[in-house]
């Protein structure tokens, strides 16, 4: 029950875009088109849900005083953690590029770009300041990264929606994009308050 | 006739200049026009065009106006212990109803409509009506009391950002008259939620505090009543004891069914004689607009009924769970309480901003019953749900669209 509150509370509640405005860059660059927001954001559930686990792992084991090397590290934090992140990308990056060269080639340089898109690197520092143990982790990057996820095809799927409309010009294009995802905030709000532990 | 047409006619204005504009809009609303497009409108696919459309609905909302009117006299008398039956001092309540919302109704339509025709001149359109049925839906979704220049502020922002800048009539992506209500809820808190805001006429709610009574009361309608011999506008009249202003959700968050049940009856909770925003109250009503809106094919069934069944399966599973008070409310009467058939009858069912397709609309519609009645239950920061529920599935109607086409496309590939 736990690992789901914080599941729903990562995916909805405390929405990594919408609610702390992390990773940014590639929501607003690829979510033109719905097909190639599912790809990056199926790519981010799977960076984010692995790269948390993993990274605890290190926080814990490796960098805490009380870890294998008996010395304090916390200072390499980030450099650790962005070398996780990184060689993590890069084998998603294989895998796409194998199994659907089209997303490959849709995705472009964002796919690599995930290395350094901030909900990535947010979620494990994150799951650091909270404090969260291992099965706390793990239901945290998946939920951060499912909520990810939802909001960028809602997104791409409002943006395709609109490639109808008039809107006015000084509005077009990324204007249109953080107004979108203003209202959005607006929109996921709703469950902002829900205790899950008052239950 | 024809005679008058031409007249009306040769009055035209010049093309281009703001005048033409006004005109337009005018001719238009009053006389179905010839042309079957308009340049860079609307496109007309039936003999009903938007206009038309859009007066219907407001015709349906009708209804919630006469009533909105008499209950917030109703609530107003009430919280005074006077004439507390249904035809005592009637002409009182509907006066007392009409000075509270004709300042909303007005100064929905100057904002709106002014930012809407400013517009239209820009970009040298025809005017667009689409702010009729928001204008329309907007004072009947706010608490009578609410402060004149927050409700401009609301409209001013909703029009703008929620409508202009997404091209105007039928390309918005929320519902105008929920981002109003939303920007009101999330700026001005304590001026939409709470026990002070639902009864007006005040300006504290709590025992002993004294009527709040304008010029429009004590001088220009206690002048007419007094001619007339009727029972007139007490200015000195105070609160009675125990009168809290509570909304039936408000009570039954604290104690469950049964504390509402101390307060408000049954029969009062599905006519509409409670607290609560202007038009929301009175259930049979809103059921006769959601006639009309069925009869003339304009609001989606579709919405209404998967809306109903999402709400009652979600109260049910909350039956079954039972972990507060709130979720022992047995289904049916969670549907008495607070704004689901308003909402669902006439924000839902917006098909601009609903789903299109018709799968689609079944799966909106029980997700918007069901989210609604979570936000409802269980999330103490809301009294009520529906409207950031509507506002939520607004997000994710193009992408249950997209799906359901694809789904679709999917299905025929197959057949094929």
């Amino acid at each position: 029950m736990e690992y789901i509150n914080i599941f729903i509370k990562s995916a909805f509640i405390e929405n990594l875009i919408l609610s702390y405005f992390l990773g940014m860059c590639s929501y607003l660059a690829v979510s033109k088109s719905v097909k190639t927001a599912f790809g990056l954001g199926l790519a981010v559930i799977f960076v984010l849900g692995f790269t948390v686990p993993v990274n605890w792992l290190i926080a814990n084991y490796i960098l805490s005083p009380d870890g294998i090397l008996g010395t304090d590290l916390t200072f390499l934090r980030l450099i650790l953690f962005i070398a996780v992140i990184a060689s993590m990308v890069q084998l998603v990056e294989m895998v796409i590029e194998k199994f659907s060269p089209s997303l490959y080639n849709s995705l472009g340089i964002f796919l690599p770009l995930i290395t350094v898109n901030c909900a990535i690197l947010g979620g494990s520092l994150f799951m650091v300041t909270r404090e969260y143990n291992f099965g706390e982790s793990v239901a945290f990057g998946l939920g951060g990264g499912f909520g990810w996820f939802l909001a960028i095809i809602a997104i791409a799927a409002i943006r395709e929606k609109m490639s109808y409309s008039a809107v006015p010009a000084p509005m077009r294009g990324l204007g249109m994009a953080f107004l979108l995802t203003g209202l959005m905030g607006i929109a996921f709000l709703s469950l902002l308050g829900i205790d899950p532990n008052a239950f | 006739m024809k005679k008058l047409l031409n007249f009306v006619k040769s009055l035209e204005p010049k093309k281009g200049s703001l005048g033409h504009t006004l005109y337009d809009g005018l001719f238009t609303f009053l006389f179905a026009p010839n042309e079957v497009t308009a340049d860079g409108g609307v496109h007309i696919k039936d003999r009903i065009d938007l206009k038309r459309t859009m007066v219907i609905v407001v015709l349906a909302l009708q209804f919630c106006y006469l009533i909105g009117m008499y209950n917030i006299g109703q609530q107003h008398f009430v919280a005074l212990g006077m004439y507390e039956s249904f035809f005592e001092g009637f002409h009182l309540k509907l006066a007392f109803g009409l000075t509270k919302i004709l300042p909303l109704f007005i100064w929905t339509h100057l904002v709106g409509l002014g930012i809407e025709f400013y517009f239209a001149w820009k970009k040298g359109h025809a005017i667009e009506e689409g702010f009729l049925v928001s204008g329309a839906l907007i004072p009947l979704i706010m608490p009578p009391d609410l402060p004149i220049w927050i409700l401009c502020l609301a409209v001013a922002f909703a029009v703008f950002l929620g409508k202009e800048a997404f091209g105007g009539t039928g390309m918005n992506i929320w519902n105008v008259a929920l981002l109003a209500r939303a920007f009101v809820f999330f700026a001005y808190p304590t001026t939409i939620s709470g026990d002070q805001v639902w009864v007006a006429g005040f300006d504290q709610i709590m025992p002993g505090a004294v009527t709040d009574y304008g010029w429009w009361q004590t001088s220009f309608c206690n002048t007419i009543f007094e001619w007339f011999g009727w029972a007139q506008f007490d200015p000195g009249a105070t609160i009675v004891d125990g009168f809290t202003g509570a909304t039936p959700l408000a009570l039954a968050y604290e104690g469950g069914w049964s504390a509402v049940t101390d307060v408000y009856s049954s029969a009062q909770m599905l006519w509409g004689s409670i607290p609560g925003s202007v038009g929301e109250t009175s259930k049979p009503l809103i059921i006769a607009g959601a006639a009309i809106l069925l009869i003339t094919k304009i609001g989606s069934w579709r919405i209404m009924l998967s809306g109903l069944v999402g709400a009652a399966l979600m109260s049910m599973i909350f039956n079954a769970w039972g972990a507060t008070e709130f979720m022992t409310v047995p289904w049916y009467n969670q549907l008495l309480m607070g704004s689901f058939w308003f909402a669902i009858v006439f924000m839902a069912t917006d098909p601009v901003t609903a789903s299109a397709t018709n799968f689609g609309k079944v799966i909106y519609g029980i997700m918007i019953g069901m989210i609604g009645m979570i936000i409802r239950v269980i999330n103490p920061a809301y009294p009520e749900g529906w409207m950031l529920a509507i506002l939520f599935l607004n997000t994710f109607a193009p992408l249950i669209d997209h799906y359901t086409v694809l789904g679709n496309i999917q299905k025929r590939l197959k057949r094929a």
